[in-house]
C-alpha cells in the first residue's frame, strides 16, 4: 500500500506539496493513514468538492466554505472526517493546509 | 503527542460585541485542529447564548481608547473618537453596525450562526448557575446549544487537563 506514496513529497505537516501528484489510489492510502478506513461517496463528494475549488483558487477550502458548496452539514462533516474535517480533507485530497479563520 | 487528546475551555464573561468573537474564533480553529472545546458563559456572557440578546450584541466607542477614526477608512492616523461623540445617541448603534459590516466583509458568521457550528462540531457549552440565579434566567431562555447550567465547581471537573482561556 505505501509504494504509492514513496515517490511522493510531503511537507513537515504531512501536506502533499505538489496537488498534480494526486491520484485516487493516494487519497485511499492517506485516508487511511488519517484513520478513515474506507471513503465513502459522501467522502468523495467532499474530497471531489476541495479538489475541484483548491486548484482553482490555489487555496484549500475552508469548513464553512466545504458545507456551503457541498450542501454537507458541519454535523455530518465532523462525522465523516472526525477531529477537524478541513484539514483532514485537504489532506488526503493532496491540498496544502486550509488558511482563513472560519 | 501524547496519547490523551488535547483539550481547551473558554470562560466567556463579557456581552459585547467585540468581545463575543473571541471565543468563537479559537473554539472553531481549536475544533478544527481536533481540539476537545468546551465553552462556559458567565455573567454578560451569558448574553451570548440567551435568545433574546444574541442578535442584539453591541459595542459601544465610550471609554473604548482603541476606537480610532481611521478605522472607517479616513486618514486620522491615532485621532480616536472623542467620547463626548461617543454618547450621541445612535454612537452605539453605529459602531455596532460598523463591526457587524466589517465581519461580514470578511465573510465571518453572525455569532447565532457560529455558535450552532461551534456545536455541530462538538463544542460543548454550559451556562454558569450563580449568574442563571442572579439573573432569574431559565432554561428555555438559551439557545440550544446550551446543554445544561452548571456551578463552577463542575466547570473544574469537566475541564481537569484542559488549557483554560478566560475571555
Amino acid at each position: 500500500m505505501l509504494a504509492e506514496l514513496t515517490a511522493i513529497a510531503f511537507n513537515e505537516e504531512g501536506f502533499m506539496t505538489d496537488p498534480n501528484e494526486w491520484t485516487k489510489e493516494i487519497a485511499e492510502v492517506l485516508a487511511q493513514q488519517e484513520a478513515i478506513e474506507t471513503l465513502t461517496a459522501e467522502h468523495w463528494k467532499i474530497i471531489d468538492f476541495c479538489r475541484q475549488t483548491g486548484l482553482a483558487s490555489g487555496n484549500a477550502p475552508t469548513l464553512r466554505q466545504i458545507s456551503a458548496g457541498t450542501g454537507i452539514s458541519t454535523k455530518e462533516l465532523f462525522a465523516l472526517y472526525p477531529k477537524g474535517p478541513a484539514k483532514k480533507v485537504a489532506k488526503i485530497a493532496g491540498l496544502g493546509k486550509p488558511e482563513g479563520c472560519v | 503527542m501524547t496519547d490523551q487528546p488535547r483539550k481547551i475551555a473558554f470562560i466567556c464573561s463579557k456581552g459585547d460585541l467585540d468581545m463575543a468573537y473571541p471565543a468563537l474564533i479559537m473554539g472553531w480553529a481549536a475544533l478544527g485542529n481536533g481540539i476537545d472545546v468546551t465553552m462556559f458563559f458567565t455573567f454578560w456572557g451569558l448574553d451570548l447564548v440567551t435568545k433574546k440578546r444574541v442578535d442584539r450584541l453591541e459595542i459601544a466607542p465610550v471609554a473604548n481608547t482603541s476606537f480610532k477614526m481611521s478605522m472607517m477608512g479616513l486618514p486620522t492616523g491615532n485621532l480616536g473618537i472623542p467620547n463626548i461623540m461617543g454618547i450621541i445617541p445612535g454612537m452605539t448603534a453605529f459602531a455596532t453596525w460598523f463591526m457587524k459590516m466589517k465581519m461580514k466583509a470578511l465573510d465571518v458568521p453572525p455569532v447565532r450562526e457560529y455558535l450552532e457550528m461551534l456545536s455541530d462540531g462538538g463544542a460543548k457549552m454550559y451556562g454558569c448557575k450563580m449568574t442563571v440565579d442572579m439573573f432569574g434566567i431559565k432554561k428555555e431562555d438559551f439557545l440550544p446549544c446550551i446543554e445544561s447550567v452548571v456551578t463552577a465547581g463542575d466547570f473544574m471537573d469537566m475541564t481537569e487537563g484542559a488549557q483554560i482561556v478566560f475571555i
